[in-house]
């Protein structure tokens, strides 16, 4: 193992006079422990969010008591969540019934590890990154089926099918935009897609009508994969009895809870680079400004969280015949011709 | 409908649908102009009930305090769990000579009323009507059992029941 050259391993090679592998791996775990607890923080921060605008779209205010605009309201309701026992079935199995909410929840903290937060801050820049996002994540279906299954509760059960299902089937949209893009771009690595986005302007505008189509159907399987109404199957309080989790309980609960807001802060990231530009800035105004990038990169993916929450907050549940044929009547045939489209317009040279 | 036709008019109804909640948002988020929610406990000193919530039964009174109850019992026969009982008796009316029903006191279960409203309903002179007031939590039973009509209240003299 070879360190590269980076600000945390300079610093400990040079002034803490470490030796340089034991300065890698001292830098692994530093930059871990940096990412959950930003990442913990963001999902109690999106949980708020979430509520504040959720209220604001029904007519309502929305929590408002704790902290500033009730910003501490959801530090208090995960310390609850600390607080609470952890219960679960008589005859459940014990073993994939407690590691099952970590498949969830390290999946969605892995593919954070990839996402290029400006020019110089991007913890882990594979070259196969939106690659690894998309395989990462899709593991979390095995932690929702362990829990439907390990909860030994049939409604459970049915609970985690009804949502792989829906999981597995909006995977296949949602790869083939990608492929999409990637036609464009020319890479996978996600900061060569924002280099080559830099170079041409924006995905959106330089693939216009195919990245268009690609982004409206990203839109809608992303919404579909993060397990977000109207496309929320998966817990469906009033109608379903809540799912895969309804035997969680506790810190178990609140991980699965966590995972979906951090879900959805991904799939919002993807969009923003594959199709926004991730940490450009419009119109290139603060271009050469180290570390700008990541308020341009924070500002377009909230913006893309809250068109989601828009989402969310206006359109009905579907049934699960309604999505099953909307995934596989509609999205899957239209990307597969995106794809078509896509590849002729790059060889036509059609693109800006 | 047609394949093609299914999406266009899916994005349509879906843009009209986004119209609406996004108006509601942005209005709300700027100004909080279409915000229905009451902060109840930090209101307390300006809020002001609605007309028609129903929080408990009030008698009318006048400026005199005289009230409109002839003591006719139409709102305790029409009472389905027996929350009001009405004291009365009789006078001679000097005007008339004969003896006529007065209302001694018009005694109501707060705890027991479950708002129904067949009362004010069947009351024939609109002598008892809705009040808006909602704080009834006390200490003791006893005192959720009140007296409707004011201590030496009397009935209007000569007044007529419109729809006798």
């Amino acid at each position: 193992m070879t360190a590269n050259k980076t600000i945390i391993t300079d610093f400990l090679v040079d002034q803490m006079q470490m030796p340089v592998d034991i300065a890698f791996w001292v830098e692994i775990v530093v930059v871990a422990a940096v990412y959950l607890g930003v990442f913990a923080l963001l999902g109690l921060f999106l949980v708020w969010m979430e509520r504040r605008a959720a209220a604001f779209f029904q007519q309502r205010l929305g929590p408002n008591r704790r902290g500033p605009a009730g910003l501490f309201q959801t530090i208090a309701d995960a310390l609850k969540l600390v607080s609470k026992e952890i219960t679960g079935t008589e005859k459940r199995d014990k073993f994939l019934y407690t590691i099952a909410p970590y498949f969830v929840i390290v999946t969605a903290l892995m593919a954070l590890a990839v996402l290029p937060f400006s020019q110089e801050l991007q913890a882990f820049d594979i070259n196969l990154g939106v690659f690894f996002i998309t395989s990462v994540s899709s593991v979390a279906v095995i932690g929702i089926f362990l829990a439907g299954w390990a909860s030994n509760n049939k409604f459970s059960l049915l609970g985690g099918m009804r949502s792989g299902i829906q999981m597995i089937s909006y995977e296949l949209s949602i790869g083939m935009v990608i492929v999409a893009m990637t036609v464009l771009t020319g890479t996978l690595q996600l900061s060569e897609i924002i280099s080559f986005q830099q170079e041409h302007g924006w995905s959106i505008w330089s693939g216009h009508i195919p990245a268009i189509i690609g982004f409206m159907i990203f839109m809608i399987a992303g919404t579909a994969e993060s397990n977000r109404t109207p496309f929320d199957l998966v817990e469906a309080e009033s109608e379903l009895g809540s799912g895969y989790h309804s035997e969680y309980s506790g810190m178990n609960f609140a991980y699965y809870f966590l995972a979906e807001f951090v879900n959805m802060f991904i799939i919002s990231a993807m969009v923003v680079i594959l199709f926004f530009g991730g940490w450009l800035s419009p119109f290139g105004i603060t271009d050469g400004i180290p570390y700008v990038g990541v308020f341009w990169f924070v500002f377009k993916t909230l913006g893309v969280v809250m068109l989601m929450m828009w989402f969310r907050w206006t359109f009905p549940r579907f049934r699960i015949d309604q999505l099953l044929t909307l995934e596989w009547k509609y999205l899957i045939p239209i990307s597969m011709v995106n794809i078509v489209f896509m590849a002729l317009v790059v060889w036509l040279g059609l693109t800006f | 409908m047609s394949y093609f036709g299914d999406i266009a008019s899916a994005t349509k109804t879906l843009i009209s649908g986004m119209k609406i909640t996004g108006r509601y948002f942005f209005v709300n988020f700027f100004t909080r102009k279409e915000i229905i929610t009451v902060e109840y406990p930090d209101n307390i000193d300006t809020l002001k009930m609605f007309d028609r919530f129903r929080g408990e039964i009030v008698m009318y009174h006048d400026e005199n305090n005289q009230h409109r109850c002839d003591a006719c019992t139409m709102c305790e026969i029409a009472c389905p769990n027996g929350s009001i009982e009405i004291i009365w008796d009789k006078a001679i009316n000097e005007e008339t000579g004969k003896p006529k029903k007065f209302l001694e006191e018009h005694i109501y279960h707060l705890e027991m009323c479950t708002m129904c409203g067949l009362c004010i309903e069947a009351c024939p002179a609109d002598a008892i009507m809705w009040g808006q007031n909602f704080h009834h939590a006390t200490q003791d039973r006893s005192h959720l059992t009140k007296s409707l009509n004011q201590p030496g209240s009397s009935f209007i003299p000569g007044y007529k029941n419109p729809k006798k």
